[in-house]
């Protein structure tokens, strides 16, 4: 069905504002589907279902919205860690800045070089799950990503690495409009650790593609932050194979707007995928969960935990789905989104969504909102607790069951320090 | 130490008049007790004192060592040296008890201008003052009253006591679902902590707790007001005649 015309003009004026990546061969065939995909959906619009909380205009515009450079003095967070660093300026791999692209079990490569082969792993995977991903919601930023991405990295792995993978993203320029695509492949019974962070550029579209093969492990944490302008769309995208397990924790402090869409299909049995979200927001903050777990196999776990501290005009949306297929039985599906809101001028928009078609299975959902308990708050304050230092408190007792998520206890600390250092900023 | 002078207080919400002038002085070394039957306006007292939202004073003044309490937020009426025994201590999940409790006293010694406690001897001071209230490990470390039973929880509160050292100790209805062996240890906890410098307020509704804290003064409070004083044979009186005497002989 053709689009409207509005939305075709406004899809074809993005799609023109982009340089088409270099790289034949089996790549070129991908970002060509991927570009089709892109047409036949268009730009979402505010009247689309899963874009009625969020607005699109700024992802949707052709040029990006400018935002200014935070100047950071705090200590890089995941930096004390004992990690491969790759380093993005912009949206632009800087070799210099990075670590070597190797380690035992790992194959690192940059996306450019790996679009360069005439076969290569990456083929399988590459706007593969992106195109899963786009049914039933469609999700035409991956589609435009997978098409237009002209770096980021492909990992394989292929042993049990101890050492964290840190992809860092360095904002540099006040108008950049970054895309990064990462494809990530875990083979049977490995796993890895992967750290994001960082505000990537003033506009950010990443799509990253995980396939976790049998009994293997991926952990993500990701601490997004921290510039007040930035605005940014990511896409998770992950494949789970028997008794795989699937470990994803955002922690996401200021920037104008983010939107992080998840997209998980449990495809062997006996997985586990947990996905965690802890948001804090300040004033001019619009932050998005979109979350959509996919149940197609036996005896799956599925953990949805997503929490929001949001004051001062601030915006938390959460949409959450767990969708059980036929015969996806023993399933145990969990979903809890709260938010916290310091204020009356912060808002919380939640949309839980479960959807079975199984009869034995176990699924739960809740969501709430509400602000500070004045008792407890009484209590912390009868004790010579000052307001303030209580608040911060109390905010960081509301995000634990969150960051309690990361399993690692030295990357939670430092997500804790970090949010540590973001409240005591905003000490009233 | 505590001195109340002609204390009015109504609800904000409603206009409903709860002390309608309440003289009290508990001088340093004494433990003062109020006695009362429900609804006569001593846990309000506590909570007034305190600094509790949603009571609006209308009248009088309320003092501690001559600082006038009423004008301080509930942190500085700490810093100050107030401390409120909770009727219901209040479970505080995802905040851990050690946290809270670390937090508190150096909260309190940098508003008093005091260096703060480093963690090596904030570990030895709760282990040393847990000891003695049969304070489990354990219960340092869960979060915040979550999950305690009630003895746990007034333990915990006579925990807090003993280690921020207050001048002047508020319990409200501390006895309320004690056993008699939890009474006696939480009663312990406070007679150890029994010295020149500090005072006492004790409200209960019943004479029991004062067989184990014993009280120099026993007020009886009703309808707002103390209405008769005495030494610790009128809480005697009471448990045996109950307050409908009392209050005929002063109505």
């Amino acid at each position: 069905m053709a689009l409207p015309q509005k939305r075709q003009d406004a899809t074809e004026a993005r799609i023109a504002a982009l340089d088409t990546p270099g790289g034949g061969g089996w790549i070129r065939k991908a970002r060509d589907e991927a570009l089709a995909r892109f047409r036949s959906m268009g730009l979402p619009e505010r009247r689309d279902e899963y874009w009625r909380f969020t607005r699109p205009d700024e992802l949707n515009a052709a040029a990006a919205p400018e935002a200014a450079i935070l100047e950071a003095k705090e200590t890089q967070v995941f930096g004390a860690l004992d990690r491969l660093c790759i380093v993005f300026r912009d949206g632009v791999f800087d070799e210099a800045a990075s670590d070597k692209l190797e380690g035992e079990g790992l194959e690192i490569e940059r996306l450019a070089d790996a679009a360069r082969a005439d076969i290569h792993w990456a083929k399988d995977l590459y706007g593969v799950l992106e195109a899963r991903a786009q049914v039933p919601v469609v999700r035409p930023f991956a589609a435009l990503n997978t098409a237009f991405a002209a770096d980021g990295v492909v990992i394989r792995v292929t042993g049990r690495v101890t050492k964290p993978v840190h992809l860092r993203y360095l904002h540099e320029k006040t108008d950049s409009d970054a895309m990064l695509h990462v494809v990530v492949r875990l083979e049977e019974g490995a796993e890895l650790t992967l750290l994001e962070n960082g505000p990537a550029a003033a506009r950010f579209n990443k799509c990253m593609e995980v396939d976790v093969a049998d009994r293997a492990a991926f952990h993500h944490v990701r601490a997004q932050g921290r510039d007040h302008e930035r605005r940014a769309v990511t896409h998770l995208f992950g494949r789970l194979g028997k008794e795989s397990v699937f470990k994803s924790f955002t922690l996401t402090s200021n920037g104008r707007l983010t939107r992080n869409e998840v997209f998980l299909e449990l495809t062997g049995d006996d997985a586990v995928a947990h996905v965690a979200g802890a948001a804090v927001g300040d004033g001019d903050f619009h932050h998005d969960d979109t979350v959509f777990i996919v149940h197609d196999a036996l005896n799956c776990e599925s953990r949805q935990v997503f929490k929001k501290v949001l004051r001062n005009g601030a915006v938390g949306v959460f949409q959450g789905k767990i969708l059980v297929k036929r015969g996806a039985q023993k399933t145990d599906g969990y979903q809890i989104s709260q938010a916290l809101l310091l204020d009356e001028d912060a808002q919380f928009l939640a949309k839980p969504e479960l959807e079975i078609y199984a009869d034995d299975v176990a699924c739960s959902h809740g969501s709430t909102s509400g602000a500070i308990d004045e008792d407890a708050m009484f209590y912390l304050r009868s004790r010579g607790v000052p307001e303030s230092q209580a608040t911060d408190l109390l905010v960081l007792a509301f995000l634990a069951e969150a960051i309690d998520e990361v399993e690692d206890a030295t990357i939670s600390e430092d997500i804790r320090s970090r949010l540590e250092g973001w409240l005591s900023r905003r000490r009233r | 130490m505590l001195k109340i002078e002609n204390l009015e207080v109504k609800l904000e919400e409603e206009d409903k008049e709860i002390l309608k002038g309440v003289d009290l002085e508990v001088p340093a070394g004494a433990v003062h007790a109020i006695m009362g039957p429900n609804g006569s306006g001593k846990s309000t007292l506590s909570y007034v004192l305190s600094g509790r939202d949603g009571y609006e004073v209308t009248g009088g003044t309320a003092t501690l060592e001559g600082k006038d309490l009423l004008g301080m937020e509930p942190e500085e009426r700490a810093a100050a040296g107030l401390f409120l025994a909770f009727q219901y201590p209040v479970e505080i999940p995802g905040v851990g008890n050690m946290t809270f409790l670390r937090t508190a006293l150096n909260a309190q010694k940098k508003a008093r201008g005091e260096p703060e406690v480093s963690a090596g001897d904030f570990l030895k001071l709760v282990r040393e003052k847990s000891k003695a209230l049969e304070i489990e490990p354990d219960m340092l470390k869960r979060p915040v009253n979550v999950g305690f039973s009630g003895g746990e929880k007034k333990r915990n509160e006579i925990l807090q006591m003993a280690i921020l050292e207050p001048r002047m100790c508020i319990l409200d209805e501390t006895d309320s679902g004690l056993d008699v062996d939890a009474m006696r240890l939480v009663a312990e906890g406070v007679n150890a902590l029994r010295d020149a410098g500090r005072a006492f307020l004790v409200i209960t509704h019943y004479q029991r707790l004062l067989d184990h804290i014993r009280p120099d003064v026993v007020h009886i409070m009703a309808n707002g007001r103390i209405v008769k004083s005495g030494g610790p044979e009128l809480a005697l009186e009471v448990e045996q005649n109950g307050y409908a005497d009392i209050l005929a002989e002063v109505a």
